[in-house]
Formats: structure tokens, sequence, C-alpha cells
């Protein structure tokens, strides 16, 4: 008898028949077959958990079913995945109504007030799952933190600890951890000490993987409405590693930004691309027109005046001391079509190939 | 590096530097100048790789190292010819890459003979077994050793040999054209890859096609219809002597601090101040628009439509969220304007048009497309075709220039401005995690102050208890060029002799009045590493607090 080692698998998803790599985990079976379950303590940055079991499916192996949580579990042969039976579909239910017990009212979370509905009351939304089946638990207190960064309502924490899993396995910055067990834990800080105190280096990944409305931007929460925001896909201003990000407006206006999980950077930011992408734009101190010298003193133009005066002292220098005379500088921190406009202006508006760049300093 | 193997930009992309078995960091504060690629980086380690960091100042990323050596400034030549010795000598380099894909390599072998690990040792403050040990253990990586580096390396008068010397490493070690490995120059601008991308050089027209190569400058002047100048042009470096005597009358700025960000900032003044008429074109009036005869208002980011290229080769969409603030305008619209105002016809009327144009005149962007960059994502140049899938990491098959790579052997060329008696000190300048650059975008988020309040001079505690300095105590820090007023910060990231700040603060702290302006021969890049400083209290230590 000859094995044969397979490369691929077959595996069956509610039916649809797909492959997948001898690496896949069940519940990348499940998304690559275009269905989903809830996922409340899982990053794909950090990988699987396993502890909030909202992912539990009933797969079939050899005519054996059991249940197996979907991010944990590998995709074997010819396994056959159920996404949503009636059982596991009511003990989805069952799980969600014990965790919200554990929250506050649903109406007031901050993320689903502010940004767009979270994690935790999409799946509740999807399960009819009720805030008050279970007589109400909450029992923890908002951080007292007067950070002007993240903003920590633990009435919303449902123990999932994605944020503490980015802090320490994905940033490494070990600034919050779980203290206390059961019931009674909570996130915190060594000995409790202000987050700017602690090693926290305010990239706000844990705000970002929150499923809840526990960690918000506090830049942003409570001054932009869900149902409002648009959300326009760009890259962060600052270095040259391009994470991507979403700009928020709401009736025209720039109210903040959030990571874009679908670049390569994977919703990773600092605390440059997290806290400081937006406000200067925002800012009184933007040049609102242009502007010309005289007797030391700038006073406002309009758009033709100054670039006719532009023009004609490019022209007339050009004309008396040669286009070498004229250099132009472009800049690294607009887009690469303006650059290439510039260096275009100089090689032949100009006439000159005195155009450089500031990738020196 | 694009003298030995082609173009300067990450031979590897951002993820692949997760899954190496060796990670050579030299001369970049990662964890603070380019937070999110450290994650990569940290990530390796925790896989298992080993992380070696060459940095004279204790950085952050140490924490992660598997070993620091501890360079003194400016010796970063021999601390590699000493790897490369170490390789060729104990016969660990990869013979059949350097055999197939490379040339120059007994001239190498040659040359690096005399730099024995005692005597680089001796040169670079790091003890010989560590040298022999990095270089054994990169060599044991081979294929699987990725190095980055950043202006630790470049911003030195010897910063294109410094780079010639890593990039030796690099071909040794037959890590180029593979897969988590590489040599990486990690950028420090949103769009530096790409300003340098859309020929917004003196050398080099869209693409990195040279304006003095036969045939380049005949396709341009078809396709714009017009004469191309025929010569070189000047880099800012130059222009800035030319305008201090009268040669350069006139200079358009765009989006740029010059002034705060250029070294030896009363010569950058002086300069500009000689020139005839300038034109600046900023979001915000900086102290170089202040000096500025006309001053254009630009739209941010976050109000244009274009792309930018980062690190890793990746062009990316940036999209207008909102309208221009005011009358201000894109930076593409006011040079539509300005181009027809100097007789330029073009059937260009927004940047996607602007866009196609370039990557019809430039190969390695011919395949993107906006329509690619909408629906796919980022992709990542060379792209010759619209069915390529972009380039994860170059040099697979040949060096990109279609040529082998060139060893170049190099020698140590010491920091342009040595210590003495008078400025006994040296001073090294950087980035930290929470300000950038010049401060006019972090300077204007809230919060901000509290992480790092003001500019502060980073000194080691030896250092410190010699001179009677208490931390936060206030000193005049000078050099030959200048002085500025700054706190005291006592840590042992700086070492011994050595001073650290940042040009965040412009308003308090304009630490480029301090630094030289040295600069490397072939590229023009200044050396703002490193530069002769005293330190002078003007207060009184405050008193000690228990």
């Amino acid at each position: 008898m000859t094995t044969q080692v397979k490369n691929r698998l077959n595996v069956e998803v509610n039916g649809i028949a797909i492959d997948c790599g001898t690496d896949a985990r069940v519940l990348d079976a499940i998304r690559s077959a275009g269905f989903d379950v809830p996922t409340l303590c899982y990053d794909e940055r950090v990988g699987p958990q396993g502890t909030c079991r909202m992912c539990l499916v009933d797969v079939e192996v050899n005519g054996q079913i059991q249940q197996v949580a979907a991010c944990t579990a590998f995709a074997s042969d010819e396994m056959r995945v159920e996404t949503h039976s009636d059982s596991i579909t009511d003990y989805r239910k069952t799980i969600l109504e014990m965790l919200l017990s554990e929250t506050s009212s649903p109406t007031n979370c901050p993320k689903c007030v502010s940004f767009k509905k979270c994690e935790l009351h999409t799946a509740a939304e999807e399960y009819d799952a009720k805030w008050d089946a279970f007589p109400s638990l909450v029992v923890r207190e908002k951080a007292k933190d007067d950070n002007p960064f993240i903003q920590r309502d633990y009435d919303y924490c449902i123990s999932c600890f994605r944020c503490t899993n980015i802090c320490n396995d994905w940033e490494q910055a070990g600034a919050i951890t779980v203290e206390g067990r059961g019931q009674e834990n909570s996130i915190a800080t060594f000995f409790n000490n202000k987050l700017i105190e602690s090693p926290c280096t305010f990239c706000g990944q844990c705000i970002n993987t929150c499923p809840t409305g526990a960690l918000t931007d506090k830049k942003i929460v409570g001054t932009t409405k869900a149902e409002n925001l648009e959300r326009t896909k760009s890259i962060c201003p600052y270095c040259g590693v391009g994470c991507g990000i979403h700009l928020l407006t709401e009736d025209g206006q720039l109210k903040g930004t959030e990571p874009d999980f679908d670049s390569p950077s994977r919703g990773s930011l600092c605390v440059k691309g997290q806290f400081a992408s937006w406000e200067f734009v925002k800012s009184g101190e933007r040049l609102k027109y242009p502007l010309i010298k005289e007797n030391g003193s700038f006073r406002r133009a309009s758009w033709d005046e100054a670039l006719n005066l532009v023009t004609e002292r490019f022209t007339s220098i050009r004309d008396d001391s040669g286009p070498d005379s004229l250099v132009c500088w472009s800049s690294a921190r607009t887009v690469t079509e303006a650059n290439y406009l510039m260096q275009k202006f100089a090689r032949i508006g100009i006439g000159t190939n005195n155009i450089d760049n500031c990738s020196r300093t | 590096m694009a003298v030995m193997v082609g173009k300067g930009a990450m031979t590897n992309s951002i993820e692949e530097l997760a899954g190496t078995d060796l990670l050579l960091v030299v001369g970049s504060n990662t964890t603070e100048a380019h937070p999110v690629i450290s994650l990569r980086m940290k990530r390796s380690v925790k896989n298992g790789a080993k992380l070696i960091v060459i940095d004279p100042r204790k950085i952050e990323l140490t924490k992660w190292a598997t070993r620091h050596l501890q360079i003194n400034i400016g010796t970063d030549i021999p601390l590699f010819n000493a790897f490369a010795h170490v390789m060729i000598k104990e016969g660990l380099y990869d013979r059949e890459y350097v055999e197939h894909r490379t040339e120059g390599f007994d001239e190498l072998a040659k040359h690096v003979e005399f730099y024995t690990p005692e005597y680089a040792a001796e040169i670079c403050g790091v003890p010989a077994e560590d040298i022999i040990a990095t270089a054994r253990e990169y060599a044991a990586a081979s294929g699987k050793a990725a190095i980055c580096y950043t202006l630790g390396i470049t911003e030195h008068s010897c910063g294109s040999h410094n780079v010639q010397s890593v990039a030796n490493l690099g071909m040794l070690g037959g890590n180029f054209g593979k897969p988590n490995a590489g040599v990486n120059p990690l950028r420090g601008q949103n769009n530096v890859q790409g300003a340098s991308d859309s020929g917004a050089l003196p050398t080099d027209l869209p693409g990195y096609q040279k304006v003095e190569r036969p045939g380049v400058r005949e396709k341009f002047e078809k396709a714009w219809g017009a004469d191309l100048p025929k010569r070189r042009g000047i880099t800012k470096i130059t222009a800035m002597d030319q305008m201090l005597r009268g040669k350069v009358k006139g200079v358009y700025i765009m989006g740029e601090n010059t002034v705060i960000s250029d070294p030896n900032t009363n010569h950058a003044q002086a300069a500009l101040e000689a020139t005839d008429f300038i034109v600046v074109q900023d979001i915000f009036m900086t102290d170089t628009a202040k000096l500025a005869d006309v001053v254009l208002p630009a739209a941010s980011f976050a109000e244009s439509d274009g792309t930018f290229a980062n690190s890793e080769r990746r062009v990316q969409r940036v999209r207008p969220a909102i309208k221009p603030v005011g009358e201000s305008r894109t930076d593409v619209d006011i040079l539509f304007d300005l181009m027809k105002r100097f007789g330029v016809v073009q059937n260009l009327n927004s940047s996607s048009d602007v866009w196609d144009e370039m990557r019809q005149l430039a190969p390695i962007f011919t395949g993107i497309t906006y329509d690619r960059l909408d629906s796919e994502g980022g992709i990542q140049w060379p792209c010759p075709t619209e069915d390529h899938p972009g380039t994860q990491f170059l040099h697979e098959h040949e060096m990109d220039s279609g040529m082998p790579g060139y060893f170049a052997p190099v020698d140590h060329i010491p920091p342009a401005e040595p210590t003495d008696s008078e400025y006994p000190l040296i001073l090294t300048t950087g980035r930290r995690r929470s300000t950038y650059h010049t401060g006019t975008q972090t300077g204007r988020a809230t919060g901000f102050e509290l992480l790092v309040p003001s500019e502060l001079a980073e000194i080691n505690p030896f250092d410190a208890e010699q001179m009677e300095l208490a931390d936060g105590q206030k000193v005049t820090v000078s050099s030959r060029r200048g002085s500025v007023e700054v706190p005291i910060k006592i840590t042992d990231r700086s070492p011994h002799g050595t001073v650290f700040m940042s040009f965040a603060f412009p308003e308090l702290t304009q630490t480029n009045r301090l630094t030289s302006d040295a600069y490397d021969f072939i590229t023009e890049t200044p050396e703002f590493k490193a530069c002769a400083i005293r330190i002078d209290t003007i207060e009184a230590a405050p008193p000690p607090t228990d």
C-alpha cells in the first residue's frame, strides 16, 4: 500500500467543499468558504486563544461528531464543518447573554455610539441575545486614569484578554496585565499605576483590538456619532513604514483616524499614527491663503497675483542668469504625483535638472 | 547601495522580517523611528531568531537583542570589514553565491585581510570575540539573515562607504535575492521613497532612469514635447553653497522645513537669506516659510489624492477625505496652474492622469494602476506589466541592474569633526518615538507634551557626574557653529562621551544650529550623527530630591 502525502486538505463547510493548506485551522476553512463565526478573543496577529468559546462549531471526522473551537483546532482532510447548528446557535446565545450580564447597557457602549457597532454587540444582535437575560454582574469600576489617549471603561470589559495579549505578545511593551481571578479579574498596569507611568508606548493597539467599548480613543470618543461617520482609506503621514489608516469624517469635517486592518500593516500603528495623525490638519495655524512679502512683512494675496509674481520673477532670473541659477526642492511629505510634476516643472518649465528632495535629511 | 546592486530601497519586505533566522540591525533605533517595523523584529526574536544590534547608544531594541555591539560613533566600516575578514578567513562565506552573482571578491579579500577582529576591536571599542561570534552567526544564517539600517549608517561623512561595507557583508552571506533576508534601508519619511521614485533627483528622471544615460533624455523629450537640460543638476547641499556665492538666485521649496531640518541652521538660514527670490509651498508658516517672498498654502495629506511609496517599495493610495482648508490647494493643483503659466502644455487634469503619464515612462511602475491599487491594495515595484503581482523581494534572478553585485573595498574614515579639549563631547541626533522631525505635526497633537515635554540632552551618568550635572538642569550646548539651551537628561542610553538630541522642538531648541555641514562626498548626505560639542551650565543644579 502506498501512502500519498497530501499538501492540500479537502474540507466541507456547511455543504460547501473547499481545499485549504495543511496548516489551516478550522476558522481559516470557515472563512475561506465564505462563512463566519464570532471570535471575541481572537486577534490574528497574536494567534488563537480559545477562551471565549464563541467560535465553537460542530465538526465531523470519520463519522464522529464533536465540538471544537474553530480558532484553535486544525482542519483535517475530509472534515465536515457545521457552523450554525441549532444547538451551537443556542449555546452561543447563552454565552453572549452571560457576557452581556457582566457589562453595562448596550445603548451606552462607547464604541457603538461613537465609532461603529462593537464585536460583542454585533454578535448579540445576530444571536438575539438579551442584555438582561441574567442578573447583572457589573462589578468593575472605570479606571481612574487621566491620560489623554486611552479611555478605559471596564464596565464593558468581557475579560477576553485581547488587550493584554496584543500588549505583551505583539507590541511586547508589557504595560498591562490581568489582575485578580475569575469574576474579580480586571486589566491593570503593574501595581495599578497610571498608564503614563507604565511601559505603555501608547501605540493604541489595545484600543483597536478590543471587541467591546471597554477601550476607546479618548480624543475621539464622545465627539462623533457612529451612524454619521464616514471612512476614507489613506496612509499614515509620518514615517516610511506606510501603515494603513482610515480618515474619519462627519459632514465633511475631519474627526479622527483609525487603523486600516486590511492594509499590510495589519491594523498596527504607533503613538504618532494612532494619536497624532489628524489634529495638525485641523490646526487654526494652517495657511489659508497665498502671502506675498512686502517691505519685510506678509500680506494676503490672490492665487493669480502670487503665481504671476512667481512666474515673473523666475522668468526674469532665468533670462538674466540662466536656468541653472534656479533650484526646486521637492517633498518627501507630499504625494508622488506632486513630486513628479515638480521635477517636470524644473526640467521643462524652467529648463534645469536642479531638482532635489529631502531624502538626504 | 545603488552603485553596487542597483537601487536604493529595501531589498525585502517588512513582513519578511518576522521570519528571519538572524537580524542584524545597525544604526537604526527601530522601536522609536519605525515602531511598526520593530514589531516584526520582536516577532522574529520570539520565534527564535538571533538579533544583533549595532549602535553607539543603548537603544530600546537592545532589550530584545542577543548581542549589543556598542561601537564608537562612526566606526561601522572597520567593524563590517572585520566581519568580512572573519567570514573569508574561516571560509564561512557563501561560495556559490559569490562565484555566480558577484564581482570583485579577490580585491575585497585582499583589502579586509588587514582588518583583523583585534584591529577593529581597538577602533570600534567592542570585544574582538563579539565581532568573531557575530560574523560566524551571520554566516551560519546564510540565506535567511536580514540586515536593516537607517540614518545611523547614512548620516555620516562616510555614509555611502558605510552602506557599501554593509552591502559587502550581505553579498558574502548570500543574502540577496532570497526571502527573509537582504539588506534593508528603512526610509524615514512617509513618501521619501516616492519622491525619489518620481525623479525629483538631480541625476535621475522618473523610475531611476539616468539623465545622462544615452537614450533616456530623448525618450522623455519625445513624451513631453520639449527639450530637456543635458547636464545633471545640483543637490540641495551644493545649491546652498551656491546661494551663498550668488550663483543660485531663486528657489522653489515644496513641503520642507529646510531651516530646521538641515544641518548647521545658521548656514542654511544665511544661504536662503542670500537668495533673491524664495517660494515656499507648505501647510504651515514654518521657519523656512518666514524667509520666503511668496508663500503658497498647500493642502494636507487628508485633502490630497495620490500615492505614497513606503520603505518596502509599496505604492499605496492616499485619498482626500475633506476639502482643502481656506483657499489652500493641493500640491498637484498648484503645480498644474504654475506649469501652465510657464507654457508647459500637458493634458493632465488629476493625480490619476499624472500617475498614468509617469507609469508609461517608467517601466518599474508600468503595471501599477489606480484601479489595481483600489482593488488589490498597495503594490510593490518593480511591476512591469498589469498582470505582474509586484515584487516582494529584489534580485531573485540577478542583480536588478542586469549585472552582478560588485564588492566595494572601503576604508575607515573617522567623523569629520573630532573632539578636542574645547569641544570634548560628541553630539549625535535622531528621533524619539512620540515626536517627529521638526515637530510641525506632533507639536500640534494634544497630550504629546506629557510624553516628551521638551528637547532633552541625553547624557551618560558618568559624564554627568564628572561635569556635576543634574537631571533637568538647564545647560548651554555649543558647537563651533552655534549654541542652544536645553535641559539635561541623565541616562545610560547615551554612551560615555556622547550626547543625544532630537530636533523636534525648534521653538525652544534648534538642535541643528549645532550640527556640522560635513557631508558624504558621493550622496551629499549630511553628517547629522556626529559633531563636537561642549556643555556649559547656565544655572545651578536643582537641589536633589529624595
